[in-house]
């Protein structure tokens, strides 16, 4: 498949721009380029950029996208995002995708890209208010969907409960004591409704994977795992400005992407991690993803479907809550999908041939979602 | 005003596109923009529009108004607030939804009901005023 270039421009000014911040710089280029192309943001569904993030990007301009590239290696950047975007449609992964690049060089207005400086819209609109990160942000939904679907303290707790029985069976986690949800609901308070057992650890660690081609796969020492399937988005930087506080976009959009393009359907899941970095995180993967109705995550968690011997083994390792999170955890998900599907997991769930690895980017900025099996497709 | 500790809490610095918003909370109003096209009514401040891509988009003083959305409370020190606070998801009655904090109230679930008409107050901070909410019941 040959790949074009279909819409091309510069912002409206170029030289000194006091007037306008980086971000906007970005907005104003894009908006030009699709105006060359005939287009609206809603017609783009990838997004690459640089010195920007992508999250910052896509939210500010609207767009819900299936495929994105922060690639970020200086200058050039942009070459590479022109490679990837390439190979993406290519692959299938996004069928119209906008690369940007804006910078305020010489007036310096709200310059720091995504988190950094006091002109971000997210040191604007989310600081002054005494946020502090992930305890505050990522759990701020929580008090909604409790009202919404009628879910419990108890229920929550439970998901801190599930996971570390699963950590007990696995010797290389951090925290393998069994815990009761009183033990949980006792813990201290962190940020209401959220104990410290609901809250995920801050750990020390790394990992790696390795990929190449399914031909040259049998030449290696270990049973090979897979891809089948996979996708991705963003949805916005700020959670109080996500459409629907008891649901991920991100979630949906990566997570049916990943399923679609495996070709499976929920009952084809042997395994399944979702990041962790706190309780509710499995709850929003497991009804975003279609595993269960609307609402109805906590009690199937709390009736024992994700324990050991449940139907749907779900965070293994024991997750962030209880095996390890140095910050990054994604990695470690993939790691212990890799494990069951080479059988080699301390808690093997007996006979899996299909684990889906639902990953998270921030506080429901972005999301990751792959579908590995032991068999070829 | 709730327990505040004399550090002040950490300031924004207006971009030009959001400047119409500082402007608007130092002379007490709370502003939204307005697509032109699509009358679609969007926040945090862009001249642009997320939901059409038009660049024609206008600023209107909000009512103001909204309800409790979500909330956490804070336990975990922070140099500006004393004791655990609320940090908030407010719902305007114009359709954004925007963080603040819940002022006038006490810092507790049972005080916090989601869902609660809540109305903006402004806080301020010399050359920048906060857009707070409080409970919209109360009699000045």
């Amino acid at each position: 498949m040959t790949v074009a270039i279909v819409g091309a421009a510069e912002t409206t000014e170029l030289g000194k721009i006091p007037g306008m911040s980086q971000i906007q710089l970005h907005a104003d280029a894009a908006l030009n380029t699709l105006a060359d192309a005939g287009l609206k943001a809603k017609d783009i569904d990838g997004v690459a950029t640089a010195g920007e993030s992508p999250v910052n990007i896509a939210h500010y301009l609207g767009i819900a996208p299936r495929w994105v590239d922060g690639s970020s290696v200086g200058g050039c950047s942009f070459m590479l995002h022109v490679r990837h975007a390439a190979a993406a449609i290519e692959a299938g992964y996004a069928d119209t995708v906008l690369i940007t690049h804006g910078e305020s060089g010489r007036s310096g207005v709200g310059r720091g890209g995504g988190r950094g400086g006091a002109g971000s819209l997210l040191a604007q609109f989310e600081g002054p208010y005494g946020s502090m990160g992930p305890t505050t942000m990522f759990t701020i939904g929580v008090l909604r969907y409790m009202k919404r679907y009628g879910m419990t303290h108890e229920q929550l707790a439970m998901v801190a409960v599930v996971q570390r029985e699963w950590a007990g069976m696995n010797p290389r986690a951090s925290y393998r004591d069994p815990i009761t949800v009183d033990d949980v609901l006792n813990s201290r308070m962190i940020a209401y409704p959220f104990h410290l057992l609901e809250c995920c650890l801050v750990t020390d660690g790394g990992g790696a994977l390795i990929l190449t081609s399914a031909e040259r796969a049998g030449d290696f020492p270990n049973k090979p795992v897979y891809i089948l399937g996979s996708g991705e988005s963003v949805e916005t930087p700020m959670v109080s400005q996500m459409k629907d506080l008891t649901s991920s976009q991100a979630f949906r959009i990566a997570g049916g992407e990943a399923m679609r393009s495996a070709g499976i359907g929920h009952g084809d899941v042997d395994h399944m991690m979702v990041y962790d970095a706190f309780a509710h995180l499995p709850i929003w993967g497991l009804e975003d993803l279609g595993f269960c109705e609307r609402g109805e995550a906590p009690a199937f968690i709390a009736e024992g479907n994700t324990r050991p011997g449940g139907a749907l083994p779900l965070n293994t390792n024991g997750g962030g809550l209880s095996y390890m999170h140095s910050g990054m955890y994604g990695m470690y998900a993939l790691q212990e999908s890799v494990r069951q599907m080479r059988g080699t997991a301390p808690a093997q769930v007996p006979g899996a041939n299909v684990s889906l690895c639902l990953g998270v980017g921030g506080m429901f900025a972005a999301s990751g979602c792959i579908v590995m099996s032991n068999e070829l497709p | 005003m709730a327990d505040r500790s004399p550090r002040p809490r950490p300031l924004p610095q207006p971009t030009p596109e959001t400047q119409h918003f500082w402007d608007g909370t130092r002379a007490g109003e709370l502003r939204l923009q307005r697509c032109a096209d699509c009358n679609h009514v969007y926040f945090p401040p862009r001249p642009l529009c997320p939901a059409c891509s038009s660049r024609r988009v206008e600023v209107f003083a909000a009512s103001g108004r909204g309800k409790l959305a979500s909330y956490v409370i804070n336990h975990r020190p922070h140099p500006s607030f004393d004791g655990p606070y609320a940090i908030a998801v407010v719902e305007l009655d114009e359709g954004p939804t925007m963080l603040s904090n819940i002022v006038d109230c006490e810092q507790t679930p049972e005080a916090l009901l989601l869902d609660m008409p809540l109305e903006v107050t402004f806080e301020d901070n010399g050359d920048i005023a906060i857009p707070l909410f409080r409970p919209q019941e109360r009699q000045r």
